[in-house]
Protein backbone atom coordinates (compact mmCIF):
# COMPACT_ATOMS: atom_id res chain seq x y z
CA UNK A 1 0.00 0.00 0.00
CA UNK A 2 2.79 2.19 0.63
CA UNK A 3 6.17 2.93 -0.78
CA UNK A 4 8.21 3.63 2.26
CA UNK A 5 11.30 4.02 1.17
CA UNK A 6 13.27 4.90 4.35
CA UNK A 7 10.47 5.96 6.63
CA UNK A 8 12.49 7.06 9.77
CA UNK A 9 8.96 6.36 12.05
CA UNK A 10 10.06 8.09 15.10
CA UNK A 11 10.73 11.70 13.18
CA UNK A 12 6.68 11.21 12.25
CA UNK A 13 4.28 13.72 14.01
CA UNK A 14 1.33 11.76 15.80
CA UNK A 15 -0.58 12.91 12.67
CA UNK A 16 1.34 11.18 10.22
CA UNK A 17 2.61 8.41 12.58
CA UNK A 18 -0.95 7.11 13.20
CA UNK A 19 -2.17 6.66 9.13
CA UNK A 20 1.38 5.19 8.44
CA UNK A 21 0.44 2.52 11.15
CA UNK A 22 -2.44 1.80 9.72
CA UNK A 23 -0.32 1.26 6.19
CA UNK A 24 2.11 -0.92 8.06
CA UNK A 25 -0.46 -2.97 9.89
CA UNK A 26 -2.09 -3.39 6.27
CA UNK A 27 1.17 -4.71 4.68
CA UNK A 28 2.27 -7.02 7.94
CA UNK A 29 4.61 -5.37 9.63
CA UNK A 30 4.81 -6.18 12.49
CA UNK A 31 8.40 -4.90 13.42
CA UNK A 32 7.38 -1.54 12.72
CA UNK A 33 4.18 -1.73 14.79
CA UNK A 34 6.08 -2.76 17.44
CA UNK A 35 8.51 0.37 17.20
CA UNK A 36 5.16 2.73 16.38
CA UNK A 37 3.80 1.73 19.38
CA UNK A 38 6.41 2.22 21.61
CA UNK A 39 6.80 5.70 20.34
CA UNK A 40 3.45 6.59 21.05
CA UNK A 41 3.90 5.64 24.06
CA UNK A 42 7.05 7.40 24.84
CA UNK A 43 5.17 10.42 23.66
CA UNK A 44 2.68 10.05 26.49
CA UNK A 45 -0.28 8.54 24.78
CA UNK A 46 -2.70 6.43 26.82
CA UNK A 47 -2.09 2.38 25.53
CA UNK A 48 -6.45 2.46 25.39
CA UNK A 49 -5.66 5.36 22.43
CA UNK A 50 -2.90 3.75 21.08
CA UNK A 51 -4.57 0.26 21.00
CA UNK A 52 -8.18 2.15 19.35
CA UNK A 53 -6.78 4.88 17.06
CA UNK A 54 -3.75 2.80 15.61
CA UNK A 55 -4.48 -0.85 15.56
CA UNK A 56 -8.18 -1.10 16.01
CA UNK A 57 -8.69 1.18 13.46
CA UNK A 58 -5.87 -0.42 11.50
CA UNK A 59 -7.23 -3.78 11.29
CA UNK A 60 -11.05 -2.20 10.66
CA UNK A 61 -9.24 -1.19 7.48
CA UNK A 62 -8.03 -4.46 6.27
CA UNK A 63 -11.42 -6.34 7.66
CA UNK A 64 -12.82 -4.45 5.19
CA UNK A 65 -10.45 -5.10 2.64
CA UNK A 66 -10.98 -8.86 2.92
CA UNK A 67 -14.72 -8.61 3.16
CA UNK A 68 -14.52 -7.12 -0.56
CA UNK A 69 -12.34 -9.45 -1.60
CA UNK A 70 -9.25 -6.88 -2.28
CA UNK A 71 -7.14 -9.18 0.59
CA UNK A 72 -6.85 -12.87 0.86
CA UNK A 73 -6.39 -14.75 3.50
CA UNK A 74 -2.31 -14.62 4.36
CA UNK A 75 -3.02 -11.09 4.45
CA UNK A 76 -5.15 -11.00 6.49
CA UNK A 77 -3.12 -13.28 8.50
CA UNK A 78 -0.01 -11.11 8.37
CA UNK A 79 -1.72 -7.98 9.47
CA UNK A 80 -3.21 -10.11 12.55
CA UNK A 81 0.46 -10.95 13.42
CA UNK A 82 1.67 -7.19 13.74
CA UNK A 83 -1.39 -6.46 15.54
CA UNK A 84 -0.76 -9.04 17.72
CA UNK A 85 2.86 -7.82 18.78
CA UNK A 86 1.37 -4.35 19.45
CA UNK A 87 -0.91 -5.43 21.32
CA UNK A 88 1.85 -7.85 23.44
CA UNK A 89 2.79 -4.84 24.47
CA UNK A 90 -0.19 -3.11 25.63
CA UNK A 91 -2.05 -5.60 27.23
CA UNK A 92 -0.24 -5.61 30.53
CA UNK A 93 -0.47 -1.35 30.72
CA UNK A 94 -3.82 -1.22 29.56
CA UNK A 95 -5.13 -3.45 33.02
CA UNK A 96 -3.21 -0.87 34.91
CA UNK A 97 -4.56 2.12 32.93
CA UNK A 98 -7.46 0.98 33.70
CA UNK A 99 -9.56 0.75 30.34
CA UNK A 100 -12.73 -0.04 29.63
CA UNK A 101 -13.88 -3.57 30.61
CA UNK A 102 -16.75 -4.47 28.44
CA UNK A 103 -17.50 -7.88 29.20
CA UNK A 104 -16.06 -11.30 29.17
CA UNK A 105 -16.52 -14.05 26.44
CA UNK A 106 -15.56 -17.56 25.71
CA UNK A 107 -14.85 -18.46 22.23
CA UNK A 108 -13.89 -21.82 20.33
CA UNK A 109 -13.96 -23.59 17.37
CA UNK A 110 -16.67 -26.34 17.31
CA UNK A 111 -15.78 -30.49 17.23
CA UNK A 112 -14.33 -31.95 13.91
CA UNK A 113 -13.42 -28.52 12.82
CA UNK A 114 -9.92 -26.86 13.24
CA UNK A 115 -10.06 -23.95 11.23
CA UNK A 116 -9.20 -21.31 13.75
CA UNK A 117 -7.74 -18.07 11.74
CA UNK A 118 -11.17 -16.30 11.53
CA UNK A 119 -11.75 -17.13 15.53
CA UNK A 120 -8.38 -15.92 16.70
CA UNK A 121 -9.15 -12.57 14.44
CA UNK A 122 -12.67 -12.70 16.21
CA UNK A 123 -11.01 -12.89 19.55
CA UNK A 124 -7.85 -10.55 19.14
CA UNK A 125 -10.49 -7.25 17.59
CA UNK A 126 -12.87 -8.66 20.92
CA UNK A 127 -9.66 -8.05 22.94
CA UNK A 128 -9.12 -4.64 21.28
CA UNK A 129 -12.41 -3.48 22.04
CA UNK A 130 -12.23 -4.59 25.49
CA UNK A 131 -13.53 -7.78 25.97
CA UNK A 132 -11.98 -10.45 27.91
CA UNK A 133 -11.66 -13.29 25.86
CA UNK A 134 -10.95 -16.86 26.88
CA UNK A 135 -9.82 -18.68 23.75
CA UNK A 136 -10.75 -22.80 23.88
CA UNK A 137 -8.90 -23.50 20.93
CA UNK A 138 -10.36 -25.82 17.99
CA UNK A 139 -12.33 -28.87 18.02
CA UNK A 140 -14.26 -28.40 20.90
CA UNK A 141 -16.50 -31.29 22.25
CA UNK A 142 -19.71 -29.29 23.92
CA UNK A 143 -18.48 -30.78 27.63
CA UNK A 144 -15.49 -27.81 26.56
CA UNK A 145 -17.63 -25.00 26.54
CA UNK A 146 -20.21 -25.94 29.64
CA UNK A 147 -17.41 -26.31 31.85
CA UNK A 148 -15.38 -22.88 30.74
CA UNK A 149 -18.72 -21.17 31.14
CA UNK A 150 -19.04 -22.64 34.64
CA UNK A 151 -15.65 -21.44 35.64
CA UNK A 152 -16.21 -18.00 35.98
CA UNK A 153 -18.59 -14.82 35.21
CA UNK A 154 -19.07 -15.09 31.40
CA UNK A 155 -21.25 -12.75 29.03
CA UNK A 156 -21.02 -14.01 25.64
CA UNK A 157 -20.22 -17.96 24.31
CA UNK A 158 -18.85 -17.33 20.76
CA UNK A 159 -18.61 -20.36 18.41
CA UNK A 160 -16.81 -20.56 15.23
CA UNK A 161 -17.10 -23.20 12.26
CA UNK A 162 -15.93 -23.26 8.85
CA UNK A 163 -17.17 -26.78 7.76
CA UNK A 164 -20.24 -27.79 6.27
CA UNK A 165 -20.21 -30.91 8.48
CA UNK A 166 -18.95 -28.77 11.54
CA UNK A 167 -21.92 -26.32 11.70
CA UNK A 168 -24.71 -28.18 13.02
CA UNK A 169 -22.47 -29.02 15.88
CA UNK A 170 -23.21 -25.54 17.26
CA UNK A 171 -27.14 -26.66 17.56
CA UNK A 172 -25.88 -29.04 19.59
CA UNK A 173 -24.30 -26.83 22.15
CA UNK A 174 -27.02 -24.48 22.35
CA UNK A 175 -29.16 -27.42 23.14
CA UNK A 176 -27.35 -28.25 26.26
CA UNK A 177 -26.95 -25.32 27.06
CA UNK A 178 -31.43 -25.20 27.26
CA UNK A 179 -31.12 -28.14 28.89
CA UNK A 180 -28.78 -27.77 31.50
CA UNK A 181 -31.18 -23.90 32.00
CA UNK A 182 -28.23 -21.96 31.67
CA UNK A 183 -29.28 -21.07 27.80
CA UNK A 184 -30.53 -17.47 28.88
CA UNK A 185 -27.86 -16.54 30.93
CA UNK A 186 -25.54 -15.85 28.20
CA UNK A 187 -25.49 -13.85 24.13
CA UNK A 188 -24.97 -16.90 21.73
CA UNK A 189 -22.98 -15.61 19.12
CA UNK A 190 -21.72 -17.57 15.93
CA UNK A 191 -19.73 -17.29 12.71
CA UNK A 192 -17.74 -18.87 9.99
CA UNK A 193 -17.51 -18.11 5.97
CA UNK A 194 -20.15 -20.77 5.07
CA UNK A 195 -23.09 -19.51 8.01
CA UNK A 196 -25.54 -17.26 7.03
CA UNK A 197 -27.97 -15.39 9.43
CA UNK A 198 -30.86 -17.33 8.83
CA UNK A 199 -28.99 -21.03 10.06
CA UNK A 200 -28.34 -18.38 13.35
CA UNK A 201 -31.61 -18.11 14.01
CA UNK A 202 -32.58 -21.64 13.21
CA UNK A 203 -29.96 -22.93 15.78
CA UNK A 204 -31.40 -20.90 18.43
CA UNK A 205 -28.46 -18.39 18.54
CA UNK A 206 -28.59 -14.48 19.58
CA UNK A 207 -27.17 -13.57 16.46
CA UNK A 208 -25.03 -14.68 13.22
CA UNK A 209 -21.92 -12.11 12.78
CA UNK A 210 -20.40 -11.93 9.16
CA UNK A 211 -16.88 -10.52 10.46
CA UNK A 212 -15.23 -9.57 13.20
CA UNK A 213 -15.71 -6.28 13.06
CA UNK A 214 -19.93 -6.93 13.17
CA UNK A 215 -18.98 -9.19 15.99
CA UNK A 216 -17.74 -6.78 18.31
CA UNK A 217 -20.80 -4.44 17.29
CA UNK A 218 -23.11 -7.59 18.15
CA UNK A 219 -21.56 -7.83 21.34
CA UNK A 220 -21.50 -4.08 22.34
CA UNK A 221 -25.42 -4.08 21.70
CA UNK A 222 -25.88 -6.92 23.52
CA UNK A 223 -24.22 -5.83 26.57
CA UNK A 224 -25.77 -2.71 26.40
CA UNK A 225 -28.95 -4.27 26.93
CA UNK A 226 -27.93 -6.25 29.06
CA UNK A 227 -26.88 -3.25 31.39
CA UNK A 228 -30.34 -1.76 30.61
CA UNK A 229 -32.04 -4.30 31.83
CA UNK A 230 -30.23 -4.95 35.16
CA UNK A 231 -30.69 -1.39 36.09
CA UNK A 232 -34.15 -1.13 34.94
CA UNK B 1 -6.65 -33.63 -23.30
CA UNK B 2 -8.60 -30.73 -23.50
CA UNK B 3 -7.22 -28.25 -21.57
CA UNK B 4 -4.30 -27.44 -19.09
CA UNK B 5 -4.23 -27.44 -15.17
CA UNK B 6 -3.98 -23.98 -15.23
CA UNK B 7 -6.61 -23.32 -17.27
CA UNK B 8 -9.22 -25.47 -15.37
CA UNK B 9 -8.18 -23.41 -12.29
CA UNK B 10 -8.56 -20.14 -13.57
CA UNK B 11 -11.28 -20.26 -16.68
CA UNK B 12 -13.03 -23.50 -16.26
CA UNK B 13 -14.06 -24.81 -19.21
CA UNK B 14 -16.55 -23.71 -22.04
CA UNK B 15 -18.79 -26.83 -23.46
CA UNK B 16 -18.58 -27.13 -27.08
CA UNK B 17 -22.32 -26.43 -29.14
CA UNK B 18 -25.09 -27.74 -27.14
CA UNK B 19 -27.80 -30.41 -27.88
CA UNK B 20 -31.22 -31.03 -26.49
CA UNK B 21 -30.48 -34.91 -26.77
CA UNK B 22 -27.59 -34.95 -24.33
CA UNK B 23 -27.21 -33.86 -20.61
CA UNK B 24 -24.97 -30.83 -20.05
CA UNK B 25 -22.60 -32.05 -16.60
CA UNK B 26 -21.84 -28.73 -14.91
CA UNK B 27 -18.69 -29.03 -12.95
CA UNK B 28 -16.31 -27.96 -10.78
CA UNK B 29 -12.71 -27.38 -12.89
CA UNK B 30 -10.90 -29.43 -9.96
CA UNK B 31 -13.20 -32.84 -11.43
CA UNK B 32 -12.55 -32.25 -15.32
CA UNK B 33 -10.55 -34.77 -16.01
CA UNK B 34 -12.31 -37.25 -13.67
CA UNK B 35 -15.39 -36.89 -15.12
CA UNK B 36 -13.83 -36.83 -18.73
CA UNK B 37 -12.02 -40.41 -17.52
CA UNK B 38 -15.28 -42.01 -16.28
CA UNK B 39 -17.08 -41.22 -19.75
CA UNK B 40 -14.56 -42.68 -21.55
CA UNK B 41 -14.17 -46.01 -18.94
CA UNK B 42 -18.09 -46.29 -18.75
CA UNK B 43 -18.85 -44.80 -22.67
CA UNK B 44 -20.99 -42.75 -21.23
CA UNK B 45 -21.42 -40.71 -24.52
CA UNK B 46 -24.73 -39.03 -23.81
CA UNK B 47 -23.11 -36.61 -21.68
CA UNK B 48 -21.39 -33.20 -22.14
CA UNK B 49 -18.91 -31.29 -19.60
CA UNK B 50 -18.74 -27.99 -18.69
CA UNK B 51 -16.51 -26.45 -16.00
CA UNK B 52 -16.31 -23.67 -13.38
CA UNK B 53 -13.03 -22.21 -12.47
CA UNK B 54 -11.87 -24.57 -9.97
CA UNK B 55 -10.52 -21.52 -8.09
CA UNK B 56 -13.92 -20.97 -6.85
CA UNK B 57 -12.57 -23.66 -4.31
CA UNK B 58 -10.94 -21.06 -2.35
CA UNK B 59 -14.30 -18.00 -2.71
CA UNK B 60 -17.49 -20.54 -2.17
CA UNK B 61 -19.24 -17.61 -1.77
CA UNK B 62 -18.98 -16.96 -5.79
CA UNK B 63 -19.97 -20.79 -6.67
CA UNK B 64 -23.77 -20.29 -6.59
CA UNK B 65 -23.80 -17.46 -8.35
CA UNK B 66 -21.73 -18.89 -11.27
CA UNK B 67 -23.68 -21.84 -11.21
CA UNK B 68 -26.90 -20.30 -11.73
CA UNK B 69 -25.64 -17.77 -14.44
CA UNK B 70 -24.17 -20.79 -16.05
CA UNK B 71 -27.27 -23.07 -16.13
CA UNK B 72 -29.20 -20.16 -17.48
CA UNK B 73 -26.83 -19.93 -20.14
CA UNK B 74 -26.88 -23.55 -21.40
CA UNK B 75 -30.51 -24.37 -20.44
CA UNK B 76 -31.49 -23.08 -23.73
CA UNK B 77 -29.51 -25.64 -25.88
CA UNK B 78 -29.55 -28.75 -23.10
CA UNK B 79 -33.05 -30.17 -21.53
CA UNK B 80 -30.66 -31.89 -18.79
CA UNK B 81 -28.22 -30.48 -17.14
CA UNK B 82 -26.26 -32.16 -13.74
CA UNK B 83 -24.76 -29.88 -11.51
CA UNK B 84 -21.20 -31.73 -10.60
CA UNK B 85 -20.20 -30.16 -7.24
CA UNK B 86 -20.84 -31.16 -3.50
CA UNK B 87 -21.85 -28.44 -1.22
CA UNK B 88 -18.71 -27.04 -0.84
CA UNK B 89 -18.75 -24.69 1.88
CA UNK B 90 -21.59 -22.93 0.53
CA UNK B 91 -23.51 -23.97 3.71
CA UNK B 92 -26.69 -25.74 1.79
CA UNK B 93 -26.94 -22.62 -0.23
CA UNK B 94 -26.17 -24.73 -3.53
CA UNK B 95 -28.37 -27.20 -2.46
CA UNK B 96 -31.15 -24.65 -2.44
CA UNK B 97 -30.19 -22.98 -5.76
CA UNK B 98 -30.10 -26.13 -7.29
CA UNK B 99 -33.41 -27.49 -6.16
CA UNK B 100 -34.88 -23.60 -6.87
CA UNK B 101 -33.51 -24.33 -10.39
CA UNK B 102 -34.84 -28.23 -10.70
CA UNK B 103 -31.38 -29.44 -11.27
CA UNK B 104 -29.25 -32.29 -9.48
CA UNK B 105 -26.41 -32.10 -7.56
CA UNK B 106 -24.00 -34.41 -6.25
CA UNK B 107 -24.84 -35.62 -2.11
CA UNK B 108 -21.84 -34.20 0.37
CA UNK B 109 -20.07 -31.77 2.11
CA UNK B 110 -16.78 -31.64 -0.43
CA UNK B 111 -15.23 -33.81 -2.91
CA UNK B 112 -12.92 -35.25 -0.51
CA UNK B 113 -16.03 -36.64 1.24
CA UNK B 114 -17.40 -38.27 -2.05
CA UNK B 115 -14.29 -39.35 -3.28
CA UNK B 116 -14.03 -41.44 -1.03
CA UNK B 117 -17.87 -41.99 -0.37
CA UNK B 118 -19.92 -40.35 1.96
CA UNK B 119 -20.71 -42.77 4.15
CA UNK B 120 -17.38 -43.84 4.29
CA UNK B 121 -15.71 -40.46 4.81
CA UNK B 122 -18.58 -40.01 7.97
CA UNK B 123 -17.10 -42.36 9.77
CA UNK B 124 -13.53 -41.90 9.44
CA UNK B 125 -13.46 -38.05 9.16
CA UNK B 126 -13.66 -38.37 12.97
CA UNK B 127 -10.89 -40.13 13.05
CA UNK B 128 -9.01 -37.70 10.78
CA UNK B 129 -9.45 -34.81 11.64
CA UNK B 130 -6.30 -33.32 11.79
CA UNK B 131 -5.61 -34.88 8.65
CA UNK B 132 -5.68 -32.72 5.20
CA UNK B 133 -6.19 -34.26 2.13
CA UNK B 134 -5.38 -33.98 -1.34
CA UNK B 135 -7.01 -35.62 -4.60
CA UNK B 136 -5.46 -35.85 -7.81
CA UNK B 137 -6.17 -32.62 -9.24
CA UNK B 138 -4.55 -30.76 -5.77
CA UNK B 139 -1.89 -33.01 -6.09
CA UNK B 140 -0.98 -31.49 -9.51
CA UNK B 141 -2.04 -28.05 -8.06
CA UNK B 142 -0.67 -27.65 -5.04
CA UNK B 143 0.89 -24.62 -5.66
CA UNK B 144 -1.69 -22.80 -7.30
CA UNK B 145 -3.85 -23.93 -4.44
CA UNK B 146 -1.97 -23.75 -1.67
CA UNK B 147 1.21 -22.40 -1.54
CA UNK B 148 -0.05 -19.25 -3.43
CA UNK B 149 -3.09 -18.20 -2.21
CA UNK B 150 -2.15 -19.22 1.25
CA UNK B 151 1.28 -17.03 0.68
CA UNK B 152 2.95 -20.06 1.59
CA UNK B 153 5.67 -18.70 -1.37
CA UNK B 154 6.09 -15.60 -0.02
CA UNK B 155 6.06 -16.13 3.25
CA UNK B 156 6.95 -19.31 4.46
CA UNK B 157 6.94 -18.74 8.15
CA UNK B 158 3.43 -19.16 7.55
CA UNK B 159 2.95 -22.51 7.89
CA UNK B 160 2.52 -23.23 11.54
CA UNK B 161 -0.53 -20.57 11.75
CA UNK B 162 -2.24 -22.58 9.02
CA UNK B 163 -0.71 -26.11 9.57
CA UNK B 164 0.14 -26.16 13.14
CA UNK B 165 -2.48 -28.39 14.12
CA UNK B 166 -2.28 -31.41 11.39
CA UNK B 167 -0.60 -34.06 12.14
CA UNK B 168 -1.19 -36.07 8.07
CA UNK B 169 -1.75 -35.45 4.82
CA UNK B 170 -3.83 -38.04 3.24
CA UNK B 171 -3.39 -38.29 -0.28
CA UNK B 172 -6.38 -39.46 -1.65
CA UNK B 173 -5.95 -41.37 -5.30
CA UNK B 174 -8.71 -41.34 -7.99
CA UNK B 175 -5.67 -42.98 -9.99
CA UNK B 176 -2.42 -45.15 -9.58
CA UNK B 177 0.21 -42.74 -11.38
CA UNK B 178 3.76 -42.72 -9.82
CA UNK B 179 4.17 -39.47 -11.38
CA UNK B 180 1.48 -38.44 -8.69
CA UNK B 181 2.68 -40.58 -6.11
CA UNK B 182 6.19 -38.97 -6.30
CA UNK B 183 4.70 -35.20 -6.61
CA UNK B 184 2.38 -36.15 -3.37
CA UNK B 185 5.49 -37.09 -1.00
CA UNK B 186 7.13 -33.15 -2.51
CA UNK B 187 3.63 -31.60 -1.14
CA UNK B 188 3.92 -33.25 2.25
CA UNK B 189 7.61 -32.55 2.32
CA UNK B 190 6.41 -28.91 1.94
CA UNK B 191 4.31 -29.06 4.67
CA UNK B 192 6.46 -31.11 6.92
CA UNK B 193 3.92 -33.43 7.34
CA UNK B 194 4.01 -37.38 7.18
CA UNK B 195 1.99 -38.80 3.96
CA UNK B 196 -0.68 -41.50 3.88
CA UNK B 197 -1.88 -42.39 0.40
CA UNK B 198 -5.11 -43.65 -0.26
CA UNK B 199 -6.46 -45.23 -3.47
CA UNK B 200 -10.39 -44.35 -3.26
CA UNK B 201 -10.87 -44.45 -7.09
CA UNK B 202 -13.84 -41.94 -8.13
CA UNK B 203 -16.37 -42.89 -5.38
CA UNK B 204 -19.75 -41.21 -5.33
CA UNK B 205 -18.51 -39.47 -8.28
CA UNK B 206 -18.86 -42.14 -10.44
CA UNK B 207 -22.33 -43.39 -9.06
CA UNK B 208 -23.82 -40.39 -9.36
CA UNK B 209 -22.77 -39.79 -12.81
CA UNK B 210 -24.25 -43.70 -13.56
CA UNK B 211 -27.86 -42.33 -12.70
CA UNK B 212 -28.36 -39.64 -15.12
CA UNK B 213 -29.85 -41.24 -18.29
CA UNK B 214 -29.75 -39.90 -21.76
CA UNK B 215 -33.13 -37.52 -22.28
CA UNK B 216 -35.87 -39.19 -24.05
C1 LIG C 1 -7.68 -20.96 5.09
C2 LIG C 1 -8.51 -22.22 4.89
C3 LIG C 1 -7.97 -23.41 5.37
C4 LIG C 1 -6.65 -23.49 6.14
C5 LIG C 1 -7.00 -23.33 7.64
C6 LIG C 1 -5.87 -22.83 8.50
C7 LIG C 1 -6.31 -22.51 9.88
N1 LIG C 1 -5.40 -22.60 10.79
O1 LIG C 1 -7.45 -22.17 10.15
C8 LIG C 1 -6.22 -24.92 5.75
C9 LIG C 1 -5.56 -24.82 4.38
C10 LIG C 1 -5.31 -25.64 6.71
C11 LIG C 1 -7.60 -25.57 5.59
C12 LIG C 1 -7.89 -26.90 5.86
C13 LIG C 1 -9.09 -27.51 5.54
N2 LIG C 1 -10.12 -26.94 4.90
CO1 LIG C 1 -10.28 -25.05 4.65
N3 LIG C 1 -10.48 -23.30 4.06
C14 LIG C 1 -9.77 -22.18 4.21
C15 LIG C 1 -10.42 -21.00 3.47
C16 LIG C 1 -9.71 -20.82 2.13
C17 LIG C 1 -10.43 -19.68 4.23
C18 LIG C 1 -10.89 -19.73 5.69
C19 LIG C 1 -10.30 -18.58 6.47
O2 LIG C 1 -9.41 -18.75 7.28
N4 LIG C 1 -10.72 -17.36 6.15
C20 LIG C 1 -10.18 -16.14 6.74
C21 LIG C 1 -10.96 -15.72 7.98
C22 LIG C 1 -10.49 -14.34 8.45
O3 LIG C 1 -12.32 -15.65 7.65
P1 LIG C 1 -13.43 -16.56 8.36
O4 LIG C 1 -12.83 -17.81 8.82
O5 LIG C 1 -14.63 -16.60 7.53
O6 LIG C 1 -13.75 -15.71 9.69
C23 LIG C 1 -14.43 -14.46 9.70
C24 LIG C 1 -15.95 -14.58 9.79
O7 LIG C 1 -16.45 -15.79 9.26
C25 LIG C 1 -16.27 -14.38 11.24
N5 LIG C 1 -16.18 -15.49 12.19
C26 LIG C 1 -15.49 -16.64 12.12
N6 LIG C 1 -15.61 -17.34 13.25
C27 LIG C 1 -16.37 -16.64 14.08
C28 LIG C 1 -16.83 -16.92 15.38
C29 LIG C 1 -17.64 -16.00 16.03
C30 LIG C 1 -18.08 -16.27 17.41
C31 LIG C 1 -18.04 -14.82 15.35
C32 LIG C 1 -18.91 -13.87 16.03
C33 LIG C 1 -17.59 -14.55 14.04
C34 LIG C 1 -16.76 -15.46 13.42
O8 LIG C 1 -15.30 -13.43 11.61
C35 LIG C 1 -14.04 -13.79 11.02
C36 LIG C 1 -13.16 -12.60 10.89
O9 LIG C 1 -13.72 -11.55 10.14
C37 LIG C 1 -11.88 -21.53 3.29
C38 LIG C 1 -12.66 -20.97 2.10
C39 LIG C 1 -13.23 -19.61 2.43
N7 LIG C 1 -12.98 -18.67 1.58
O10 LIG C 1 -13.87 -19.42 3.46
C40 LIG C 1 -11.63 -23.03 3.17
C41 LIG C 1 -12.75 -24.08 3.52
C42 LIG C 1 -13.52 -23.58 4.72
N8 LIG C 1 -12.01 -25.29 3.87
C43 LIG C 1 -12.59 -26.33 3.45
C44 LIG C 1 -12.10 -27.65 3.64
C45 LIG C 1 -12.90 -28.75 3.00
C46 LIG C 1 -10.95 -27.90 4.38
C47 LIG C 1 -10.30 -29.27 4.62
C48 LIG C 1 -11.21 -30.45 4.90
C49 LIG C 1 -9.49 -29.45 3.31
C50 LIG C 1 -8.54 -30.59 3.18
N9 LIG C 1 -7.94 -30.58 2.01
O11 LIG C 1 -8.33 -31.40 4.04
C51 LIG C 1 -9.38 -28.94 5.82
C52 LIG C 1 -10.17 -29.00 7.15
C53 LIG C 1 -9.69 -29.86 8.23
C54 LIG C 1 -10.53 -29.72 9.48
N10 LIG C 1 -10.85 -30.82 10.10
O12 LIG C 1 -10.92 -28.66 9.91
C55 LIG C 1 -13.86 -26.02 2.69
C56 LIG C 1 -15.14 -26.37 3.44
C57 LIG C 1 -16.13 -27.11 2.54
C58 LIG C 1 -17.35 -27.54 3.29
N11 LIG C 1 -18.26 -28.18 2.61
O13 LIG C 1 -17.50 -27.34 4.45
C59 LIG C 1 -13.66 -24.53 2.32
C60 LIG C 1 -14.95 -23.75 2.16
C61 LIG C 1 -12.87 -24.54 0.99
C62 LIG C 1 -13.58 -25.37 -0.09
N12 LIG C 1 -14.42 -24.78 -0.90
O14 LIG C 1 -13.35 -26.55 -0.19
N13 LIG C 1 -8.49 -24.68 5.20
Amino acid sequence: MSDEEDIILSELSDDELVPQMHDDLYDGLKEEIEESVNILLERGWQPYDVLTKALVEGMRIVGIDFRDGILFVPEVLLAANAMKGGMAILKPLLAETGAPRLGNMVIGTVKGDIHDIGKNLVTMMMEGAGFEVVDLGINNPVENYIEALESGEFDILGMSALLTTTMPYMKVVIDTMVEKGMRDDYTVLVGGAPLNEEFGKAIGADAYCRDAAVAVETAKEFMAKKHNQMSA
Amino acid sequence: MLVDDHTLTEEGLDARGGDPARVLVLACGALAREILALFKINKWDHMDLTCLPAKYHLYPEKIVDAVEQAVAKHCETYSQIFIAYADCGTGGLLQAKCEELGVEMIAGPHCYSFFEGNEVFAQTSEDEITAFYLTDFLVKQFDAFIMKPMGLDRHPELRDMYFGNYTKMVYQAQTNDPALDAKAVECAAKLGLPLERRFTGYGDLQAALAEIKAPD
